[in-house]
């Protein structure tokens, strides 16, 4: 397996959808390649920082009142 | 501004397919709805309008485009509420219109120069090794998530890619929408938003080590 393989092949390895021959390689070619060891990290480590970008669990804030009104006058109803 | 059909169209995904129905107390909001209930509107408005809201901010990332999303997603809400089957429950529908209407915003919105992919990607010598090996972990400063500062500078880079790329991004990582789901919005196949979406990590892996390599003093 050379580095190029490796980082080609790297969302599957992390999914866990490699055959296992293949994520054996993986894990051996893990084992003696410091860049790769450090790219790796570094790609864990951004899909890290993506997720702190996610919403909370909790419930959002309210929609300001103005953009309420201003939503509910385009919809051109009776009031 | 946008129409409704460009809001079913656009990103193509305002359908109901496999979702799990509505309950009781929504067929009867529906039902108002449908009757043209102001009370109803305004309800619909309060309620789903705020994850709606919080959906157009995580994809547009500025609060003014963020608004202008939710006000064009109600637009074609309410345009076609009558036709809406009501096989689906109503805040997932109406996630997917304002999940359509932001990214046809964000295909319209050419604010920053998107760097080029192949720029982005690793690169590797004819022996297939790294030629730019990433720096390791330790001597680098630590990107700590936490902080809003940091937030801003993962967002920056995300408004970096390439559109293709950057919405992929958006829609699985950040908007946590399925690879089937992403795959029907944007109107490609699985095995598309799967290679999209390793290429768009690689190119913000780059863009925030370069960032970060930056900041050294
Ligand atoms: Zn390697």
């Amino acid at each position: 397996m050379t580095c190029r393989e490796f980082a080609e092949f790297l969302d599957a390895f992390l999914a866990g959808t490699l055959p296992s021959e293949q994520a054996l390689a993986f894990q051996r070619h893990l084992a003696i390649c410091a860049d790769c060891i450090a790219y790796l990290d570094s790609y864990q480590r951004t899909m890290a920082a993506c997720r702190t970008l996610r919403g909370e669990d909790a419930l959002p804030a309210d929609v300001p009142e103005e953009l309420v009104e201003a939503i509910l006058r385009s919809r051109g109803g009776r009031r | 501004m946008t129409t409704p059909s460009d809001a079913n169209r656009g990103a193509g995904y305002a359908g109901a397919g496999s979702l799990p129905p509505a309950d009781d107390s929504e067929q009867v909001l529906l039902a108002r709805l449908r009757r043209g209930d102001d009370d109803a509107f305004a309800i619909v408005v309060r309620d789903q309008g705020r994850q709606m809201l919080a959906t157009a901010r995580r994809l547009l990332g500025n609060e003014e485009d963020a608004r202008e999303a939710l006000q064009e997603a109600f637009v074609a809400v309410f345009r076609s509420i009558a036709s809406f089957a009501g096989n689906a429950r109503l805040a997932t529908w109406m996630h997917r219109v304002v999940v359509n209407t932001a990214l046809m915003k964000l295909r319209r919105r050419r604010c920053r120069p998107e760097c080029a992919l192949e720029d982005l990607l690793p690169r590797f010598s004819e022996d297939g090794h790294h030629l730019e090996p990433p720096c390791p972990r330790s001597g680098r400063p630590e990107l700590d998530l936490q902080r809003e500062e940091n937030r801003t500078i993962v967002r920056n880079a995300i408004d970096q890619l390439p559109a293709t790329y950057r919405e992929v991004v958006l829609l699985r990582d950040i908007e946590e929408l399925s690879t089937g789901e992403v795959s029907e919005v944007l109107g490609i196949t699985a095995n598309a938003v799967k290679i999209r979406l390793h290429r768009a990590r690689q190119a913000l892996r780059t863009l925030l080590e370069r960032t970060f390599e930056d900041r050294l003093p």
